[in-house]
């Protein structure tokens, strides 16, 4: 499993420096620039503009110079923001939206976990059918509806929550971490509920149920070691996915986290934020889809064994 | 054990919806808090820098010019300035700085602060975007547009356009070196005396002064952090901020919040009655919306288009639809092939109904628009006339040689992505498909891509808006000029252009606005832009909120705010 580990690791340096390359230049290929503006300034002060941020020398010579930085780490300055670094405004937004993917991943796990291990149970029964039927209308209902929707009833009709923030006001993160968790929670019930079933007609359940073992035991020991592999393999893109993809909700809910940064700078042209931030999530869906493949080997009693 | 884990979100929610719910508009009485719905994340706070609405809000609560917007409209009011004289010819004014003006840091203003932080907007290496509001001052325009030889040799290698060649080789050759900052129109004549000479008679000066880019910033303080041209300098940082204003910068949480707290050092200090105003960037405008209805701001930077319809009718008492000094129209490329023709421009204008898209497109208390600049702007109306007649939109277009055998080609209409935009040129396509018969395609840009095809003149006919940066109808005529970046139409008038000249170099007000008038009516006939409506102001505005006036510009200086529950 080191070796790997080692190999895949290795493998993300050429993927950063493939991605960094050709972000570089599809954004100088979008047209439109970072001081294009409704009120259009002088030739004069755009030149100047250019020249602050080194955009009056070629592309080839932008892109050498940007990836020597880069090679030391350095983001550069945000062309939207002046004076802030696209490193800092990582840092400010990262660990909210990661609060949020782990809040949201903590739900959909408990409850996508949940009912998808019972429905499996009881196959074909009303526990089956319901959250099942749930599963598919989360599945279905795009975090943009869900989103207003509990703000209507929780926050608007019953007044019991608030409708936006983030640390703000008390339990404002309990409505943006449902309607991200809920999504989720869909998919992750139904995987766990086919894993189980497969894994609930193997032998070495009968044998577990023969020697004895309590339904219980057999579940939660032999049952559930198997039959969850899917949703780990799933977990890894989707908390990619999530820290990446929190933009709707970090929108709808007005969360100071990094998917926001992240989609603005593409509209506002901030090649610099757009580059950093695209680096980033690159780095984080490389690094979490390896801890996932990890996961899974590790779960896997052949696999592991081997190794 | 299964039925403990389901029980763990509702008991969350059953506890805190058990706890006292005290809404923050609704504890705001008694802190002084003002919850302000702020648009978007400004850029930063550097009035020298940054260019936008959500940054003026901001800016007005934290540093102040030498005047200030009235909140009754009119004319402005005294700000760091206490007094100012103007001399006969109106080319120079004397402002006399108010002794008690400090620095949040408590350091007395001086005339030389303004002198300084004019220097540094002009500054070229500084790259503001507002230096042409100085641009009135003797000698401003020459100290900003300098350019050193090498400037010009290397523009002149790049430059294509035989026009520009040319105009940067007589530069070449009549290089003049470097101008000092002594030759520009401001001096302090001692502390507390500023004097400004300006090129010629300004009569809408002073209420340039209520614009961020004039406002002073504090010298040791920018110069700690960077130098005189630092546009990333740290100085804008909480802790390190030093400004003017009657708030002092407490808090900024980048994307979430910006918190401003009064400023004891403010000359004024006695007359502001908030304590706190916290600014929320609140792009999603369905958010805030719901933000304001759950008691979490006094205050939306705007309404989402399709409520503002069902608040009217509602009889929302929260609703403010406000008059605002902004113009929606659509820019026609008279380069192209097609709109060469005036007639061709006037039968487009004549079959559009202002009054039906108004009161059912735009719905929202808008006024049709039959001028350029929007009437009334500080007393100006203009008397242009733009019909609404099909009939004679037809026989302009039979006239300028179009007919059933001769269809008028297709035409399209450029807008940048938004609902709103989407349903005018809907609505205007009907109209000149109905009347003149004439193909209409809609093309939706992304923004960036939307303005980069109106730059290089890629378009044919494209929406605008254009808002005020000041109450004269000179903010809006300006734009029409030859060589303003913003004309964007190819349309150049040499008898427009001669008027607008006289028009400013008069100091007599009401022969001015005759000029003006004038040139509106060159403007009208020519019709190189369709005016379409006069924008208005929408917004929801708690009713704890008072001295909250609406003003033409959407000014609305912090100090007059206050809060009260009926």
């Amino acid at each position: 499993m080191l070796a790997i580990f080692i190999k895949r690791i290795l493998l993300v340096i050429p993927v950063l420096f493939a991605v960094a390359s050709i972000t570089f230049f599809l954004i100088k290929l979008a047209p439109g620039g970072p001081f294009d503006a409704d009120k259009a300034v002088s030739p004069q002060v755009l030149k100047n503009l250019n020249e602050a941020y080194n955009l009056d020398a070629s592309n080839w010579e932008q892109y050498v110079d940007y990836m020597s930085n880069l090679a030391q780490g350095d983001l550069g300055p945000s062309f939207r923001f002046p004076g802030r670094s696209v490193t800092e405004m990582i840092t400010t937004g990262l660990p909210v939206t990661f609060e949020l993917a782990f809040y949201a991943i903590l739900i959909a796990l408990v409850m996508g976990v949940f009912s998808g291990v019972l429905a499996a149970l009881k196959r074909n029964t009303f526990l089956d059918f319901i959250p099942m039927a749930i599963a598919m209308i989360g599945i279905c209902v795009p975090t943009f509806l869900m989103g207003p929707l509990l703000v209507l009833i929780f926050g608007i009709n019953l007044e019991i929550l608030p409708v936006s923030g983030w640390g703000q006001l008390p339990g404002d993160k309990i409505l943006p971490s449902l309607t991200l968790g809920f999504a989720y929670a869909a998919y992750i019930a139904r995987l766990s509920r086919g894993g189980m079933l497969e894994v609930l007609n193997q032998d070495f359940i009968r044998t577990a149920r023969a020697k004895g073992l309590t339904e219980k035991m057999v579940v939660i020991k032999h049952a559930m070691q198997g039959g969850l592999i899917p949703v780990v393999s799933f977990l890894g893109p989707a908390i990619a996915g999530l820290l990446a993809g929190s933009f709707v909700v970090e929108t709808i809910f007005q969360i100071p986290g990094l998917g926001r940064f992240y989609v603005e700078a593409a509209f506002n042209r901030d090649y610099t934020m757009i580059l950093g931030t695209t680096i980033f999530f690159s780095a984080m869906i490389v690094f979490f889809n390896l801890l996932s493949d990890l996961a899974a080997l590790w779960l896997n009693p052949r696999s592991r064994d081997a190794s | 054990m299964y039925k403990k884990i389901f029980l763990i979100p509702l008991t969350l929610i059953f506890f805190y919806g058990c706890s006292e719910n005290v809404s923050p508009v609704d504890s705001a009485i008694e802190s002084g808090i003002f919850h302000f719905g702020n648009g978007s994340e400004p850029q930063g706070i550097d009035p020298h820098i940054v260019t936008g609405v959500p940054e003026h809000h901001i800016l007005i609560s934290l540093c102040e010019g030498l005047t200030i917007a009235n909140p009754n409209g009119g004319a402005n009011l005294p700000g760091v300035a206490e007094s100012w004289t103007i001399s006969e010819d109106g080319k120079e004014y004397i402002f006399y700085l108010n002794k008690n003006a400090k620095w949040s840091n408590g350091e007395v203003m001086t005339a030389d602060d303004f002198v300084w932080s004019w220097m540094r907007i002009l500054t070229a290496s500084l790259a503001s975007q507002y230096p042409d509001m100085l641009y009135y001052l003797e000698g401003a325009e020459e100290y900003h547009r300098w350019l050193s030889i090498e400037d010009i040799k290397s523009m002149l290698a790049k430059e294509e356009d035989p026009k520009v060649r040319v105009n940067l080789e007589e530069a070449l050759l009549n290089h003049k070196p470097k101008p000092s900052f002594d030759t520009v129109g401001v001096k302090a004549i001692d502390e507390h005396t500023l004097k400004v000479n300006l090129k010629s008679p300004t009569p809408f000066f002073l209420g340039l002064l209520s614009h961020y880019s004039t406002w002073p910033v504090h010298k040791e303080t920018v110069l700690k952090y960077g130098k005189i041209d630092d546009r990333d300098g740290k100085w804008t940082r909480p802790g390190n901020f030093v400004c003017n204003g009657p708030f002092k910068l407490k808090n900024w949480e980048l994307n979430s919040k910006i918190v401003v707290e009064k400023n004891p050092h403010y000359w004024d200090a006695s007359k502001v009655k908030l304590n706190e105003m916290h600014f929320y960037p609140v792009s999603n405008v369905m958010t805030e919306d719901r933000m304001f209805r759950a008691g979490q701001l006094h205050l939306t930077s705007t309404l989402p288009s399709q409520k503002c319809p069902i608040y009217i009718e509602e009889n929302n008492p929260d609703l403010r639809i406000d008059p605002y000094m902004g113009q929606y129209f659509y820019r026609l490329n008279i380069n192209n092939p097609a709109l060469q023709d005036v007639r061709v421009r006037k039968a487009l204008a004549y079959t559009i109904n202002r009054k039906l898209l108004v009161e059912k497109v735009t719905k929202c208390g808008q006024i049709p628009a039959y001028s350029f600049t929007p009437p009334g702007s500080n007393g100006y109306y203009p008397d242009t006339e733009i019909p609404f007649d099909p009939q004679l939109a037809k026989q302009l277009m039979t006239e300028a040689g179009y007919s059933d055998s001769n269809p008028f080609p297709k035409l399209e209409i450029l807008f940048n992505t938004s609902e709103d935009h989407r349903k005018i040129a809907l609505a205007i396509q009907q109209m000149w498909q109905e009347s003149l018969g004439i193909e209409v395609e809609l093309v939706n840009q992304d923004w960036k891509v939307y303005l980069g095809r109106e730059m290089v003149g890629d378009f044919q006919v494209s929406r605008a808006g254009w808002i005020g940066d000041y109450e004269d109808p000179n903010t809006f005529l300006d734009l029409m000029r030859p060589n303003r970046g913003n004309n964007k139409t190819g349309w150049e008038d040499a008898a427009y252009d001669e008027i607008m000249q006289k028009a400013n170099s008069t100091n007599n007000q009401e022969e001015r606005y005759k000029l003006l008038n004038q040139a509106e009516k060159i403007l009208i006939d020519n019709m190189p832009i369709i005016p379409l409506y006069t924008y208005v102001r929408a917004y929801q505005l708690s009713s704890d909120v008072k001295g909250y006036n609406p003003h033409i510009l959407d000014h609305h200086h912090p100090k007059f705010i206050y809060l009260e529950r009926d």
